[in-house]
């Protein structure tokens, strides 16, 4: 009996070992397959070089990182404003006839698979973008749109956890001291939720930066230095999804080092909304 | 004077945040109602039982179906018993300690991780390393991967709703840890588990960026394991993406569409009616 308990637990610890081990053969390979092409070209012309040229071995990614950049932006400065009016609106004022409907139209915002989305985009959003603003329509503010409610139920979800985690105290001594709602919610709950709040932003720019086949679709895909808003744009996900098909030898290597620089960024987002989610609960 | 502006920025603030929330839901509304309204009429049932035909310009969807079908079960059959386990060990076998840190560290990660990157992932490993080729393996076995901290951060939180009288009963009774973990947490944590698994369903279905990149693209029917295959999404993907028909596209979504209210309506149900209930 005893040895037996002794056995099961043992192997429960592999078990559990099992997502720090994928994470692990994650990081081995991808670096495994990017690295080397990175030291052959060096790092320096990888990263800030402006030339993507595979034909010719040419490797910079630098329009990328920009256009990915652009990009999370563009699509923080609608999920940040819309994601924390739904927070607000989801724990403090809705009324249960409309908090009934929000609630599952977010869960399903969440459901939705990003290839709907980026059909969507590319059948309503794009030719409209191209007929009122010029341009391609495939462009950097579409695709900004487009991720900016993609990333809302995670904004959402967390913002909303780190809200409602705080003691109904806060908000009665606001209210007591003669606050209105408003001021309570903006000068006293927001604040104390800052951690969690900020956390669940920094996960929506992670999930934006790693979006993939929705950009594909809407971004146009061309490879150069984007100069606005409405130009068509590359990011870094979209530059190994697309190539990732028909690439070989140090094409493919290149597409791996994108990815080495991708997972690196995601990782360092990761790192720092898990440290600022730990501080809110210890 | 101050009495009346604060109450002003407050009608104000009220009327941003009722926009917003309204925005939300008829952006959602117009997605879906987009696709549906012109999806919907392709629907019948030669579309889901019929073989496409030219690249998918004719014809139906069924192996791609199939293809989603096999790429799922597989993808849970081997995340499911992983995820569960990690579940149990974190809730009933350790407390919060360096290696449930550790743990719990790695499976957050994993969570933020792009799918591009799993894909990545699975083609060196699963695809070329393993030797597996692109196949039903090689992709449930990248999608199993990518679901599986959902599953266990679904299934540590019906652990953790358990009340600890169930354990002290069982453990009163002479009940080892184990038995314990058999006969009161898991039978108790069924739901929340299950639904968990639903919302990975949910997530395995609708993925594209991983599968197309280590189950392939191919119409075929698949035959066994190592077959490649072609999902719904990758279909719809390829069928919008090259402008191969916008009509078997617009249908291939609306089904997809469907599929993932329907496996999201269960869940909720299962939830509310199961998990927040006891709560």
């Amino acid at each position: 009996m005893e040895t037996k308990e002794k056995i099961i637990e043992k192997i429960l610890l592999l078990v559990a070992l099992s997502s720090i081990a994928v994470l692990g053969l994650i990081t081995f390979f991808i670096f495994e397959q990017g690295l080397p092409l990175i030291w052959k070209i060096g790092p320096k012309a990888f990263i800030l070089g402006q030339k993507w040229i595979p034909s010719k071995g040419l490797f910079g990614i630098f329009p990328m990182i920009v256009s990915s950049f652009l990009v999370t932006l563009g699509a923080l400065s609608i999920g940040i404003p819309l994601g924390l009016a739904c927070t607000i609106f989801l724990c403090e004022w809705s009324p249960p006839s409309v908090g009934t409907v929000l609630r599952p139209a977010i869960q399903l915002l969440a459901a939705i698979p990003s290839v709907i989305y980026g059909f969507w985009g590319l059948v309503v959003l794009v030719p409209l973008v191209r007929n009122y603003l010029g341009g391609p329509g495939l462009s950097i503010l579409s695709g900004s749109v487009i991720l900016g409610f993609m990333i809302l139920p995670t904004i959402i979800s967390i913002s909303e956890d780190s809200l409602k985690a705080l003691p109904p105290s806060y908000k009665a001594g606001a209210l007591a001291l003669g606050a209105t709602h408003w001021q309570a919610i903006w000068r006293v709950l927001m604040p104390a939720a800052r951690s969690g709040i900020v956390a669940s932003i920094i996960l929506g720019m992670g999930r934006a930066i790693g979006e993939t086949m929705a950009m594909i679709m809407i971004l146009g895909n061309a490879v150069k230095m984007p100069t606005s808003f409405l130009d068509s744009a590359r990011t870094l996900t979209t530059n190994i999804g697309i190539e990732m098909g028909y690439a070989s030898g140090d094409h493919r290597q290149a597409l791996f080092a994108t990815g080495v620089v991708l997972f690196i960024i995601i990782m360092l987002l990761n790192s720092l909304a898990i440290f600022l989610s730990r501080r809110r609960t210890g | 004077m101050v009495y009346r502006t604060r109450y002003i920025t407050q009608g104000i603030a009220k009327v941003l945040i009722w926009m917003a929330a309204l925005l939300t839901i008829g952006v959602m509304i117009l997605i879906l109602f987009q696709v549906l309204a012109e999806g919907l009429p392709a629907l019948h049932s030669r579309f889901f039982l019929d073989s496409p035909r030219s690249m998918g310009r004719e014809g139906g969807i069924l192996p791609t179906i199939v293809g989603t079908f096999a790429l799922t079960v597989v993808a849970i059959l081997f995340a499911a018993p992983l995820g569960v386990g990690t579940a149990i060990f974190l809730r009933e076998y350790t407390r919060e300690s360096r290696i449930s840190r550790i743990i719990r560290f790695g499976t957050d990660c994993l969570a933020g991780v792009p799918s591009i990157i799993f894909g990545l992932f699975g083609f060196v490993f699963f695809v070329i390393y393993l030797n597996m080729g692109w196949s039903i393996l090689s992709g449930g076995l990248t999608l199993a991967a990518m679901i599986l901290p959902t599953i266990i951060s679904t299934a540590e939180e019906a652990i953790t709703g358990i009340p600890p009288s169930y354990r002290e009963v069982s453990y009163s009774l002479g009940g080892t840890k184990w038995q314990t973990v058999m006969h009161t947490i898991l039978p108790s944590a069924l739901p929340g588990i299950f639904t968990g698994i639903l919302l990975s369903v949910g997530r395995s279905i609708g993925e594209t960026a991983a599968v197309i990149l280590t189950a392939g693209s191919s119409l075929m029917m698949p035959t066994s394991l190592f077959s490649p295959i072609r999902t719904m999404s990758v279909h719809f993907y390829i069928l919008a993406r090259e402008g191969i028909s916008m009509k078997m596209a617009y249908g291939t979504g609306a089904a997809l569409i469907l599929l993932v209210l329907l496996i999201n309506v269960v869940a909720n149900w299962l939830l509310n009616r199961y998990i927040r209930h006891r709560a």
